[in-house]
């Protein structure tokens, strides 16, 4: 199944966001959205997410979900989103309780999803007593549940200290590897991007647009060997040369907002 | 360079100006000492005892607490304790049930729907600030003289409290959540039932604490007024025949229903919100 962005548009009252982006993500393929803060990164992938209407331009799917998929297009979230006053496992069986399975289906997903994302152990345990690397685990495992077709994920390692954020991108370059989801990964964080995207859409300030789509060489495995990650860091730098200057103009522009 | 001793001693040795560093995190912390609370109440119960004992002040003005205790054991003695008690319960109860019953459905329409919120906060903002014991003559024309009208009365002043703070609650349900849900498809239904209600619960139970107040000042204040039976119609006797023990062990009598509500709420978060 690919996802498609066709020539998406967006304001917000008399604000320009995003401006005739286009680009699509297909099964097994990581594409990820990086650019100066407030281009529009975030809004974009709510739009292909379908949880914002674009003021032009649209989202669209094409070809068959997964066999199995119960939401095609499954979000990642930043602060993880998790309902405090649930478990673990209760977390994770959220997005499966409206859906046609039975309750041994609904278990068995759920174990699986635990499973794959170190969690069998912690499924009575309440949010607050995870850490935040762990938090996110949960976060992973309500996406898997519903084997999505696509992950949207938006700054899902933000908010965690880098260690975490290393054990993390360990673990998506793991579930990525069976090579039948695809992912739109947004961030701000460069070397995330590098290591785990195929292809890097790189956005321009606001309103954003794409100035330049950059494909990742090597595949995600063999990124963590050293010659490959010489040739990361300069496609980092590389990167980080065409953001640089807009991202200080950004960061000016919110300070005096 | 990585190959360092793992004793830094020779920068730690003190010399002569060392000094050590001030404390200056103390204090703000929102700790109780489970022993002085008790204590000040027992030493100030005492005091007032022996001021009592010692005859420095009339017991007309001033009953002792032994006095109050006295006439507390008296009245439920003679039954008139539970006939009074009761009456109060039965309208608190009847009251608050129904006020807490209609507010929650009024708040969660008026957190939930946009015309909801727009009619609705503009009665709520209009009708809250009125005292509802003003309301009450108005309410005897309306109903009679039963207890429909103070019933109502009670009602009425939870009523406002409860739909402020349900739809308080339902506001401050983290928007995120609620992305989630919409995000997997989930029913709006289900959204309400699994996100908003238990998001929006710690915000209602704090209500509970305010209506129960609320519900017990309203019974006394319409007891006052026009009753038979009841706290508020006891205390007022009492006070007119200069009954002070009386008057002070129906206050008594309030203070401890307050205090017993209290933590039947705190009791009812402890199971309810423990994921806090």
């Amino acid at each position: 199944m690919d996802l498609i962005a066709e020539t998406i548009s967006h304001r917000f009252d008399a604000l320009d966001v995003l401006d005739g982006v286009s680009f699509s993500v297909g099964a097994g393929e990581v594409v990820a959205i990086v650019g100066p803060s407030g281009c529009g990164k975030s809004t974009l992938l709510s739009i292909l997410g379908g949880l914002l209407q674009p003021s032009a331009g649209q989202a669209l799917l094409r070809g068959a979900p997964p066999p199995g998929c119960l939401n095609p297009l499954t979000f990642v979230f930043q602060d993880f989103a998790l309902l405090p006053w649930a478990s673990v496992e209760d977390n994770v069986a959220f997005p499966l309780l409206h859906t046609s399975l039975s309750a041994q289906q609904r278990m068995t997903a759920v174990a699986d999803a635990l499973r794959r994302t170190g969690l069998l152990d912690f499924r009575t345990a309440f949010p607050k007593q995870l850490s935040g690397g762990m938090r996110q685990r949960v976060g992973i495992a309500r996406a898997l549940v519903v084997r999505p077709a696509i992950l949207l994920m938006d700054e899902p390692l933000s908010a965690l200290d880098s260690q975490t954020r290393e054990l993390l991108m360990e673990d998506f370059v793991d579930l990525l590897a069976d090579g039948t989801m695809g992912a739109v990964y947004v961030t701000h964080n460069l070397e995330e991007a590098v290591r785990l995207a195929d292809r890097i859409v790189v956005l321009s300030r606001r309103p954003g647009r794409i100035r330049k789509v950059v494909t990742v060489p090597a595949t995600r495995r063999a990124r963590g060997d050293a010659a490959t990650r010489a040739q990361l860091l300069d496609l980092q730098s590389e990167l980080w040369a065409l953001i640089r200057t807009e991202a200080i103009d950004a960061e000016r522009e919110v300070q005096h907002a | 360079m990585l190959d360092r001793t793992p004793d830094d001693s020779r920068h730690v040795a003190r010399d002569a100006d060392a000094k050590p560093v001030r404390f200056r995190g103390g204090g703000f912390t929102p700790a109780t000492s489970r022993w002085a609370g008790l204590l000040a109440l027992v030493a100030v119960l005492g005091l007032w005892q022996l001021i009592g004992s010692l005859a420095l002040i009339n017991p007309l003005f001033l009953p002792t607490p032994l006095g109050i205790l006295r006439a507390l054991y008296r009245l439920a003695e003679s039954g008139a304790l539970w006939q009074h008690l009761s009456a109060s319960l039965l309208r608190i109860l009847s009251g608050w049930a129904l006020g807490t019953a209609s507010g929650i459905v009024v708040g969660f329409a008026i957190g939930l729907w946009r015309i909801a919120r727009s009619i609705g906060i503009t009665f709520v903002s209009a009708l809250f600030p009125i005292p509802k014991i003003a309301v009450l003559p108005l309410l005897i024309l309306w109903l009679g003289i039963g207890e429909q009208p103070k019933i109502a009365t009670i009602a009425l002043g939870v009523f406002f409290s409860t739909t402020i703070s349900v739809y308080s609650g339902v506001d401050a349900v983290p928007r995120n959540l609620i992305r989630m849900a919409q995000s997997f498809d989930v029913p709006f239904p289900t959204i309400v039932r699994k996100v908003i209600w238990p998001g929006a619960l710690p915000s209602i139970l704090a209500g509970f604490r305010i209506t129960a107040s609320v519900a017990l000042m309203l019974v006394v204040s319409a007891e006052m007024i026009g009753a038979e039976t009841g706290i508020g119609t006891f205390v007022l006797q009492a006070g007119n025949l200069m009954q002070t023990d009386q008057l002070m062990a129906g206050i008594l009598m309030l203070s401890l229903f307050g205090l017993a509500v209290g933590k039947l709420i705190s009791l009812l978060e402890a199971r309810l919100l423990h994921w806090r």
